[in-house]
């Protein structure tokens, strides 16, 4: 994935405590409603588990923990599905909005003021009317390994 | 027909194939090495398949064919369109003779001496005396068999005329082609010859010496063994093995379903469904043994290579080697056969070069001059248990210890808790290897670590039980398939999990009420299982689960009804806890996400038939990581718990008042017991208060001289005892029981003290008991009186301790009993006195001691004949089992607690009787 985005692209975008984010529609597997989620023990704590998508085992992760948000207060929640390498991730998230084509020109790095984890995984900014989308970088949402070297 | 032979001339006429192929490339591109050396193997693995079956007239037929190939290879020749040819029909040669053999599982008779003499003359001499055969090729344009190497300087025109020819009679493209070829700036040309590649296969047809046979199979393109029609070759395909594998995993997700459909009808009694769901359910099952078959091959196929390793192993290392195989026919899955043949081969390699030993050793150990290694495989349980044993000498596991020594796998204080299984198992460390050089063969320290790394990397497991002098036996334990595994799911907290079958050795059923309870010992779970006692894991606490709605206050102790998985690991048996048992189920085991790989405790996760995911426990993972496994990391954890807790030693003290206010104290392990007297029953007698205790009078000793004693009332008193003495001290108030550090600071000025010491923050002098034992009777130690209980002569003991404080507070307490003590305060000072000449019955050392410590205290003194021979008794603030097992190692002939004063008097005691007993 490049760093920025040359052509306009289209992005599924979702709600983190009030926070719009994005995240590129192709590499969107699926939308799925709350399942059943077998949890993982040992796991890290934003890994909610795992569960079964067509046969396939997704682990759920929920981005409020990732983010080092609180967590929401309903337990059910929307996910999207994602794959990074040749595995599927599902990301819980508040809530699931449009799928929206963005203006390349409205493109902004990210603020160097903004929360490290919030600059760790966040690909840039778009600046929409009257709102702002955060591109999700999945690859580093993902990157335990990295994290874990950081830390 | 033999399933060897079949196999042979099907791999024998797919490589022919090949060969037929790449020697034409060759003839375009004579310089490329790695071409011909591919060409070389080939024929090399022709020539020696048929060595290997016996089939003579095969095998030279390919070695006079493979000796050209080798000059070609090493340069010696250079490659030319005669000498391809002769190869070309050489193979046609053994083309023929597989035809027959084929129809006849019989080599046929017949005379091949001319095309192998024309063969070595070739491969000797270049052209010498080739003329003659190759003459009759129709080839006006060059003569035949001209080492192209002569032709090095092709003039242009002669390449543009072979160029020109190459397009004219097919005779002579060949021909033409090999010289274009050989010339590395005629590029162009060799893009014709290409074109014309196939002729040049044919090339040797014309040659009036080739057989008829081989005439008819020289047509292009080769059609091995056309004729035989119903051939072996053509009775079995060869499908790629991601065709297969694919198939596999389809198969797979079709178990899955169909297991996931069932459990929809199981919910539904009455449906129409049932019946066809029935059948489907038989079909998969049949379909899954299908595809599973395609996948597996006998075991054999991976021994395939062992007898001639062997043989040339005997031959390389003078050693005679039996090998014996047996279960060659066992099958397994490909896959798992892929990934244990090369453990395989080195393990059979380590038993032949480390196992066995020379001839003459053997024969003079008493056994035949020529040892064996058995190769056994075969089925139980859904698992293939193969084992590799020999009769040779065995694991040396003071080599093992020596090794792990040199090589900082572990340190001595370790190996010397250790039995000798225990010991074995360092074999499989990382960067261990016991023979004294590194042979050809191996030794060179990679090795059984990644025998059991490949061996565990499939889920299987690894034994080893070697006796010294009579062999080593690795047993191997591996799941028939990968794929699709038995696993029994288990509940704990409301969470499923699947275990693999293959570890799980029994389920036992725990109640209260039934034979099987959970016993304590410090909050460790165990079981007694069969006379053993069975070491537990909880589930619940290994992967931090709670059930969420547990009331407050409840203890989340172990429920009443537990179920117990009793699991192995590698020699290493422990029990699982878990809330219930369901059935088990075929699960396809899949890998869990890579942000969940560093949690050792499961192996991968499943979809089970209800469409749930369940995480897969891994017995490897959970016995690491409650310990027994890593044998040597854990101990090196103790080992440092030891050591902390070594430093600062914790006594428990008593602590008192008497006199004045500053508290005192005296190491509880000297008092029997602590009483309160009725002062109305105290006597006078001999000028000493006495008081009737137990049947006894037992002097009383305040603990302040002239302390006034109450005629009323009640007392608190110390007593010391022993044997049948005893003494009371007496004091006014008893104040605590403080288990501290010892910090005494020395003082021998006040009488009756052994200095002062800060005890629970509080400044408090300690008593020296000795002192007022001695007010009590003044023969207690040392003294006359005191031999009556013993042999005329006490027993000496050396005392070796760096604390001063437990040497003043040991020397009393083992005076009291009776013996003669010196105390000293390192190991070297105790070896300084054996170096005067000292002697003594029993030594009692200390543990943790700085420079020499006991462990290596003892084995210095069992190396100095001078006090080889006395008994030795190790003292340490713990004594752990562990702790014993390394102390007798190291030479102790017991191991007791320091703090425990019975323990240590008792030993003693034991140990002077069996030293008087056997004098």
């Amino acid at each position: 994935m490049s760093d920025t985005y040359l052509e306009n692209e289209d992005f599924v975008t979702f709600y983190i405590a009030g926070q719009l984010f994005g995240v590129p529609v192709l590499s969107v597997q699926d939308i799925i409603n709350p399942q059943r989620i077998t949890p993982i023990p040992l796991a890290p704590p934003e890994i909610a588990g795992s569960l079964n998508l067509r046969g396939r085992i997704v682990t759920a992760i929920d981005v409020r923990k990732r983010l080092g948000l609180p967590a929401r207060d309903e337990k059910e929640s929307m996910s999207i599905v994602v794959e990074n390498g040749n595995d599927l991730y599902s990301l819980m998230v508040d809530s699931v909005g449009e799928v929206l084509g963005v203006d390349e020109s409205s493109f902004e790095r990210n603020p160097p003021t903004l929360d490290q984890r919030f600059r760790d995984y966040s690909q840039g900014i778009y600046r929409l009317d009257g709102k702002l989308l955060v591109i999700l970088d999945v690859n580093r949402f993902l990157d335990y390994g990295r994290n874990a070297d950081a830390a | 027909m033999d399933d060897l032979l079949s196999e042979f001339l099907t791999e024998t006429n797919e490589g022919l194939t090949t060969l037929d192929m790449e020697l034409v490339k060759l003839e375009q591109n004579p310089n490329d090495a790695e071409l011909l050396s591919s060409i070389f193997r080939l024929m090399h693995t022709i020539k020696g398949t048929c060595g290997f079956l016996g089939l003579p007239r095969l095998e030279s037929v390919a070695h006079a064919g493979e000796n050209i190939m080798g000059k070609f290879r090493d340069g010696e020749l250079s490659v030319s369109a005669t000498g391809v040819s002769l190869i070309l029909e050489c193979l046609d040669q053994i083309r023929e003779i597989l035809g027959t053999l084929e129809a006849t599982e019989e080599e046929p008779e017949g005379d091949d001496s001319d095309l192998i003499s024309r063969l070595n003359a070739h491969a000797e001499g270049g052209d010498a005396g080739e003329s003659d055969a190759t003459a009759p090729v129709p080839s006006p344009a060059a003569p035949p068999a001209e080492d192209v190497a002569d032709d090095g300087d092709v003039e242009e025109d002669e390449l543009e005329r072979a160029f020109r020819e190459a397009l004219g009679p097919e005779e002579l493209a060949a021909q033409a082609a090999a010289e274009a070829a050989a010339t590395p700036e005629a590029a162009p040309v060799a893009e014709v010859v290409e074109l014309k590649a196939e002729p040049a296969e044919s090339a040797p047809a014309p040659t009036p010496a080739a057989k008829p046979a081989a005439k008819k199979k020289a047509t292009p393109p080769p059609a091995p063994a056309g004729d035989a029609g119903s051939s072996v070759a053509n009775q079995s395909i060869r499908v790629s093995v991601e065709v297969l594998e694919n198939l596999m995993t389809m198969v797979s997700e079709l178990v899955l379903t169909r297991n996931q459909t069932l459990q929809i009808l199981r919910a539904h009694k009455e449906s129409d469904f049932a019946t066809p769901l029935q059948r489907l359910n038989h079909v998969v099952s049949d379909l899954q043994e299908g595809v599973m078959k395609t996948r597996m091959q006998p075991i054999g196929n991976a021994w395939a290579k062992l007898p001639r390793i062997i043989r040339d192993l005997s031959h390389e290392l003078d050693k005679k080697i039996d090998l014996v195989m047996k279960g060659a026919e066992t099958e397994l899955d490909r896959q798992v056969l892929e990934l244990i043949k090369d453990p395989l081969t080195h393990m059979v390699r380590n038993s032949a070069d480390h196992g066995l030993e020379m001839p003459n050793d053997r024969i003079a150990a008493g056994k035949p001059e020529t040892g064996q290694v058995i190769l056994n495989a075969f089925h139980e349980g859904g698992h293939i248990i193969i084992q590799i044993s020999d009769d040779g000498k065995g694991l040396n596991t003071d080599r093992i210890k020596e090794k792990c020594i040199e090589n900082g796998l572990a340190s001595e204080g370790e190996l010397d808790g250790m039995n000798d299984q225990q010991i074995q198992q360092f074999i499989f460390k990382p960067g261990f290897s016991t023979a004294a050089e590194v042979t050809a063969v191996s030794g060179r320290g990679v090795g059984m670590d990644v025998v059991r790394t490949n061996i565990e990397k499939i889920g299987g497991t690894i034994e080893l039980s070697s006796t010294e002098g009579k062999g080593t036996i690795f047993t191997i334990k591996i799941p028939l398939t990968l794929a699709i595994v038995s696993a029994l799911i288990v509940e704990c907290c409301k969470e499923r999990f699947a275990i693999p079958q293959l570890s799980v050795v029994e389920l036992v059923r725990t109640s209260a009420h039934s034979e099987h309870t959970i016993e304590h010992i410090n909050e460790t779970p165990v079981l007694r299982l069969r006379n053993r006692l069975l070491p537990l894991v909880t589930l619940r606490d290994l992967l931090k689960l709670s059930d969420g709605e547990e009331p407050e206050g409840d203890e989340p102790e172990i429920r009443e009804d537990n179920f117990i998985v009793v699991s192995q690991v590698g020699t290493y048996t422990f029990g699982i806890i878990v809330d219930r048992v369901f059935d088990t189920e075929e699960i396809v085991v899949k890998p869990v996400a890579p942000i969940l790989r560093d949690i050792q405790l499961f192996s991968g996760n499943t979809i089970l038939g209800d469409g749930a995911v369940v995480m897969i426990l891994d017995p490897n993972g959970i016995a690491a990581a409650t310990g027994e496994i890593a044998v040597a990391d854990a101990d090196l954890g103790a080992h440092e718990d030891r050591h902390l807790t070594g430093n600062d030693e914790k006594v428990a003290m008593l602590v008192f008042r008497s006199g004045d206010d500053a508290p005192k104290a005296v190491p509880l392990a000297l008092i029997a017991r602590l009483e309160e007297i009725d002062l109305a029953k105290v006597e006078s007698s001999g000028g000493q208060h006495v008081v009737q205790y137990r049947g006894q009078l037992m002097p009383l000793i305040p603990m302040q001289a002239g302390m006034e004693l109450e005629s009323e009332g009640r007392q608190p008193v110390l007593v010391f005892s022993d044997r049948e003495r005893s003494m009371g001290l007496v004091v006014d108030e008893i104040i605590d029981i403080v288990e501290d550090r010892m910090n005494v600071e020395l003082s021998a000025e006040k009488e009756g003290y052994i200095g002062s010491a800060i005890i629970a923050e509080k400044a408090t002098d300690v008593v020296d008991a000795g002192y007022f034992l001695t007010q009590a009777y003044p023969d207690w130690f040392g003294s006359e009186a005191g031999k009556e209980n013993f042999e005329s002569d006490r027993s000496r003991i050396l005392l070796v301790d760096d604390s001063p404080f437990f040497r003043n507070l040991l020397m009393p307490m083992l005076s009291v009993a009776g013996y003669d003590v010196k105390a000293v305060e390192s190991a070297s000072d105790a070896l300084s006195l054996c170096e005067e000449g000292e002697q003594f019955d029993v030594i009692v050392s200390d543990i943790e001691m700085p420079g020499m410590n006991g462990f290596e205290f003892a084995e210095a003194v069992r190396e100095d004949h001078r006090w080889s021979k006395t008994p030795m008794v190790a003292l340490s603030a713990f004594a752990s089992p562990a702790d014993l097992m390394r102390g007798r190692a190291a030479g102790f002939k017991d191991y007791v607690s320091k703090t425990d004063r019975e323990a240590l008097l008792m030993t003693l005691q034991d140990t002077i009787a069996e030293l008087k007993g056997a004098a």
